[in-house]
């Protein structure tokens, strides 16, 4: 079931729209707001809540980089792979947090801090190679101090 | 007058105008004058006069596609307006520019737009990935409403209209006009089948008008300055003037508004620096991860304008160059180009939901120097296979773009890598 403060975040959303099904991203993003994520009990949720069908919602749960169908960090690094960052080093960005963090791509630190993910182009690429750390932009990074922005997320 | 209408305001690391600011300069005044002296198809009329074309990547006339919106009273009463602010490709970064740097200049282009269409309600689709945005582009939107500049009975014109921020959750496809669409009514984000197009019937069935930031954000100054002011910032046949952009190996990388049909020589050289030292210059990506490479050789000199650079073989797209030297390996760089758009593809059509991945491999397996010499040719073949008219939408001929162009102008690259069955570019990052 939703809890009562994820339903109303949901239905103040509602006047925006003109069928009840369109919240379906916004519920989504609301509920891993809550939850960290979204479990398949929260697709079922959503499901119910929106009147949609479970596969629907997951179909537009996994369609998007930024819904979290797995447990993830506290924290996400997302890593922008994209053209520009390439060129200015993530690969080193990314060989770097490896090192430091013993993670890669997909995977999380076992102290449930962080999550590494690579993200496409952040409208960043004058300040490449970038990162987002949550909401928090960070560029240019050294690549071979990657890690360094990290010390801000607890 | 001024020669930089859209960034005049604009001064990264501080925050954006408010209201007060914004009014200060002139703003809004546009919105006043058109509610009182303005019936819609004048405003369409001087946006037509003054040749404005999209800046979403097209470059489609602005007034033209408004004008497709049916009017009158056997048209649909509820029509909308989408600014597609979901920038995500890769090497763009204009419009986050624009509505970090002032985000009332884009909410005033959109009450014009929404007047000019007949539009009630408004959304800005904007990518999750932009958070100062959304807080900027919130907070204006509420000093607007405040104002009396949205809402109901705009300045006693009668005209209604709300503007409602959707923000995404991260997927290039959303970008595509008709897959927007059926993202904002919470469908899987697949484009869909063209005609009907949008203007006629788009978002819950009805006529609706998708435009880019950078576009809306000249509908103001068109209707203060007038359409022969605009034209006159252009250098070339296309009024008016454009953000460019420059990223890769060069001094400066940034931002700047120019005229339009500035040469490749001018954004790169006076205005990005050149390139860093002991980097040469060898491709321009122009507009975007898919737009063709251009090569310093043959282009340093081309306007960067709609008509020139699509004579020279690609297309200006979001006028965001992305600049590979000589350091940087040409099959690395369109192996990570691959990638991107491989899981990117919303997976709708087979050539470009199998075949992107396959070229992506067959990349991977050059750059690692296990390519045959067939490879140069399924990679020709797959660029054909993807090519414009083969697929869905327009995302797979965009993929291929930069392919084409590259085994078109490095070749030998491809080449080498083969004959000597490894990377001869090892130390470049
Ligand atoms: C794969 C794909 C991605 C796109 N992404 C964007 C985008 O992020 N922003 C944008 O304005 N247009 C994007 N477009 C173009 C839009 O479909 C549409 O043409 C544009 O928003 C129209 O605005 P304009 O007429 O003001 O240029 C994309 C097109 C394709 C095929
Ligand atoms: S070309 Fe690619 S992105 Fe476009 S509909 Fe087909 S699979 Fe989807
Ligand atoms: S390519 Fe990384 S921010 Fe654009």
């Amino acid at each position: 079931m939703l809890s009562d403060s994820e339903r109303k975040a949901i239905e103040a959303e509602l006047p925006l729209y003109e069928r009840r099904r369109s919240l379906c991203i916004e519920a989504l993003k609301i509920v891993q707001e809550h939850r960290g994520w979204v479990s398949d009990e929260a697709v079922a949720d959503i499901a119910e809540f929106l009147g949609m069908g479970a596969d629907e919602v997951d179909s537009v749960a996994t369609f998007y980089n930024r819904i979290h169908r797995h447990e993830t960090g506290r924290h996400v690094i997302y890593l922008c792979d994209s053209v520009s960052c390439w060129i200015m080093g993530c690969d080193r960005a990314r060989e770097r947090l490896r090192e430091t963090l013993g993670i890669d791509f997909g995977e999380t630190t076992p102290d449930g801090r962080f999550t590494l993910l690579p993200i496409a182009c952040l409208g960043a690429c004058d300040r490449a190679p970038a990162l987002m750390v949550g909401d928090e932009l960070y560029g240019p990074v050294d690549p071979a101090k990657a890690e360094e922005p990290l010390g801000k997320h607890p | 007058m001024n020669r930089r209408p859209l960034t005049a305001l604009i001064h990264p690391g501080e925050p954006p105008p408010d209201l007060k600011a914004y009014e200060a300069a002139g703003g809004y005044a546009a919105v006043r004058a058109a509610l009182r002296d303005l019936q819609p198809a004048d405003v369409i009329d001087r946006v037509k006069q003054a040749g404005l074309r999209g800046r979403g990547g097209a470059g489609f006339q602005t007034a033209m596609k408004w004008s497709f919106v049916p009017q009158g009273d056997d048209a649909p009463r509820r029509k909308y307006l989408v600014c597609n602010a979901d920038e995500m490709e890769p090497g763009t970064f204009k419009d986050r520019y624009l509505m970090e740097g002032n985000p009332h200049q884009l909410i005033e282009g959109m009450i014009l737009a929404a007047y000019a269409i007949g539009a009630e309600v408004a959304y800005i689709f904007l990518r999750d990935e932009y958070p100062l945005c959304a807080k900027r582009l919130r907070a204006a939107v509420a000093e607007a409403r405040a104002a009396g500049h949205l809402g109901k009975d705009i300045h006693g014109s009668g005209f209604h209209l709300d503007i409602h921020l959707h923000i995404s959750a991260g997927r290039y496809i959303c970008g595509e006009e008709t897959a927007l669409l059926n993202a904002l009514e919470g469908k899987r984000a697949v484009p869909r089948a063209k005609p009907p197009f949008p203007p006629v019937a788009g978002l819950w069935g009805k006529p609706t008008i998708v435009n880019n930031v950078e576009t809306l954000c000249f509908v103001p100054h068109i209707l203060r300055h007038g359409a022969d002011w605009f034209r006159g910032l252009g250098k070339g046949s296309d009024g008016g003037t454009k953000l460019y952009g420059a990223s890769g190996r060069v001094r400066r990388p940034g931002i700047w508004e120019l005229p339009m049909g500035t040469t490749m020589r001018e954004i790169i050289e006076d205005r990005a620096g050149g390139m860093l030292d002991g980097y040469r210059l060898r491709g321009v990506i122009p507009g975007g991860a898919s737009t063709d490479f251009l090569v310093p050789e043959e282009h340093m000199d081309l306007p960067m304008d709609f008509e020139s650079v699509q004579k020279a073989g690609s297309r200006l797209g979001t006028g965001t160059m992305i600049l590979l030297d000589d350091k940087t390996c040409t099959v690395g760089m369109l192996r990570n180009l691959q990638l991107f758009f491989s899981r990117e593809s919303c997976g709708w059509c087979t050539p470009c939901r199998d075949g992107i991945p396959w070229i992506e491999k067959t990349l991977a397996a050059i750059e690692a120097g296990d390519g045959r010499e067939e490879d140069i040719d399924l990679l020709h073949t797959h660029t054909r296979l993807l090519g414009p008219g083969r697929t869905f939408c327009a995302f797979a001929p965009g993929a291929m773009a930069p392919l084409q162009s590259a085994l078109r102008y490095f070749e030998d690259d491809f080449r080498r890598h083969i004959t000597e069955q490894r990377c001869p570019y090892t130390n470049g990052r």
